[in-house]
């Protein structure tokens, strides 16, 4: 287990040196994309219509913000992150399409990710669910909001960050997944609690 | 005859909305404790991570009175109102009118959505919301206890209506089943609340009462704290651990309860608590004088 100190842009190599189970923090830009934004931004994709940001390098955060505005500044003020299966929907194409490296997010993702990351080279790093106030803390500006007709948790934030995590990574680059191996190990210990049990 | 003054609307509102802000932004410390201690027993890396994480969070909310998680749940009073105390009548409306202002003041983050329309109507009261659990007592004082209780712990609430037949057997593997189907989704971790007989309702009601119990007071009835141990070393068994990434520490403590059951019946309920355990009580004596049970205020 080591752990990593990331810039954004965060380059293919360096997300093919990270192993599961490894810390790694993230200083630079990063957003925020929940199903609406993700599905907005593939939709972009098709149509063949430019992104308000490029997402190359950049890190996407599974996040649906309390976001306050104040004196004409947006302030962030609570950020945990949000169950990541439902992205599953969309990441592989996302990742694919938009060269993002890290996909932050609580609870892990699917076969078809994992796929994905280790094709073209990305990680999922696993932020503590309910951890709102340590994620807030670490956005240094709201660099911008794009799409907020989507709603406030929806929208796609676009956010200057210092040191953001630990994230573990969970999913790495190399097809390995930390969550479908931890799966595994309780499926056997099931039998065994049983037993222990006598039922 | 000297006027009862526990009446006063204001005193319940303003209690109300100070056991809001104390629950969202700092956790009991039983709760406190049992994380602590479960981050010095963790030994796998990714759970440590995670419970480093969870202190270093839980301080921080604390340090800047900020709630300690975006979801600040759907709130549930429980309210023990002593029989002679006087103005019960409006508890109710002062706690709802509490929450819309605590839903502003701490902030709260808006969680009451009609199921038909979608509708969120933005200050966390609504039909049944906030839900307030009676119970009379004897006495003229009132205890009012406050869960803001998450939306990701509550999706993996379960309730089984098993065979008589397979008794406490059938329990036991009922909650180790429901505890590996939950997996890393309650965000543990997580607090059990698991409640046998009674019914289909009143086992789930009781089971989430169970919650309140703080962590470090077993079952009073020997044999139901030996099954609370048996099954609390079961999920921590599973090697769920933290966040779901692997580890030791599953669940932080199971509180049981039962009730009498209908002879065809076994009704067993399992509630899930997240890490982020959050309550508040305090009683509003006969006189005014108000004492708040589980956090130190000054």
């Amino acid at each position: 287990m080591a752990t990593y100190k990331l810039k954004t842009p965060i380059s293919e190599e360096d997300t093919r040196k990270l192993k599961v189970n490894d810390i790694i923090y993230i200083t630079g830009t990063i957003i925020t994309a929940r199903d609406a934004a993700h599905r907005r931004a593939l939709e972009f994709h098709r149509e063949k219509k430019k992104l308000p940001v490029n997402l190359q390098g950049l890190a996407v955060f599974h996040c649906g913000p309390i976001v306050k505005k104040e004196n004409d500044k947006w302030i962030v003020v609570a950020a945990g992150p949000t169950t990541s299966t439902r992205m599953d929907l969309f990441e592989d194409e996302f990742i694919k399409n938009f060269k993002i490296r890290v996909v932050i997010g609580k609870g892990g993702m699917g076969k078809k990710t994992t796929k994905a990351m280790k094709q073209y080279g990305a990680v999922y790093g696993a932020f503590t669910g309910g951890a709102a106030v340590l994620a807030a803390k670490a956005i240094k500006n709201v660099k911008s909001v794009e799409w907020y007709d989507l709603g406030m948790p929806e929208a796609l934030w676009v956010l200057e960050v210092e040191e953001f995590g630990p994230l573990t990574v969970a999913i790495d680059a190399h097809g390995n997944n930390l969550f479908e191996d931890v799966q595994k190990k309780v499926e056997e210990s099931r039998q065994k609690i049983y037993q222990k049990l006598g039922v | 005859m000297e006027e009862n003054i526990l009446i006063n609307e204001k005193i319940v509102d303003d209690v109300a909305v100070k056991l809001l802000q104390l629950a969202v932004t700092e956790l009991p410390r039983d709760v406190k404790e049992a994380l602590q201690r479960a981050y010095r027993e963790e030994e796998s890396e990714a759970g440590k991570t995670q419970l480093k994480a969870i202190l270093d969070n839980m301080e921080l909310a604390e340090k800047t009175r900020t709630p300690m998680c975006q979801d600040t749940g759907v709130i549930i009073f429980y309210v023990k109102a002593g029989a002679q105390a006087k103005g019960l009548d409006k508890i109710g409306y002062a706690l709802r009118s509490a929450t819309r202002r605590a839903t502003k003041e701490v902030p709260l983050r808006p969680n009451a959505v009609d199921p038909f329309t979608q509708k969120n109507t933005g200050d966390n009261t609504g039909r049944f919301v906030p839900f307030i659990h009676w119970e009379i007592v004897p006495g003229d004082s009132v205890e009012i206890t406050v869960m803001p209780k998450g939306g990701g712990s509550e999706n993996v609430c379960v309730l089984g209506m098993i065979s008589p037949g397979q008794g406490v057997k059938g329990l036991k593997k009922f909650v180790v089943d429901t505890v590996i189907n939950a997996g890393a989704k309650p965000c543990p971790p997580n607090i059990l609340g698991v409640a046998v007989g009674g019914g289909a309702d009143i086992a789930m009601k009781l089971a989430k009462a169970a919650l309140l119990r703080p962590l470090d007071e077993p079952n009073p009835n020997p044999d139901l704290a030996k099954l609370e141990k048996e099954l609390y070393e079961a999920a921590n068994s599973t090697g769920i651990g933290p966040m779901g990434l692997g580890g030791k520490i599953t669940v932080l403590g199971v509180k049981v309860e039962y009730a009498h059951r209908h002879p065809a019946s076994y009704p067993v309920a399992v509630a899930f608590q997240c890490w982020a355990a959050r309550r508040a009580s305090a009683r509003i004596s006969s006189d005014g004088k108000v004492e708040y049970l589980t956090h130190k205020v000054t």
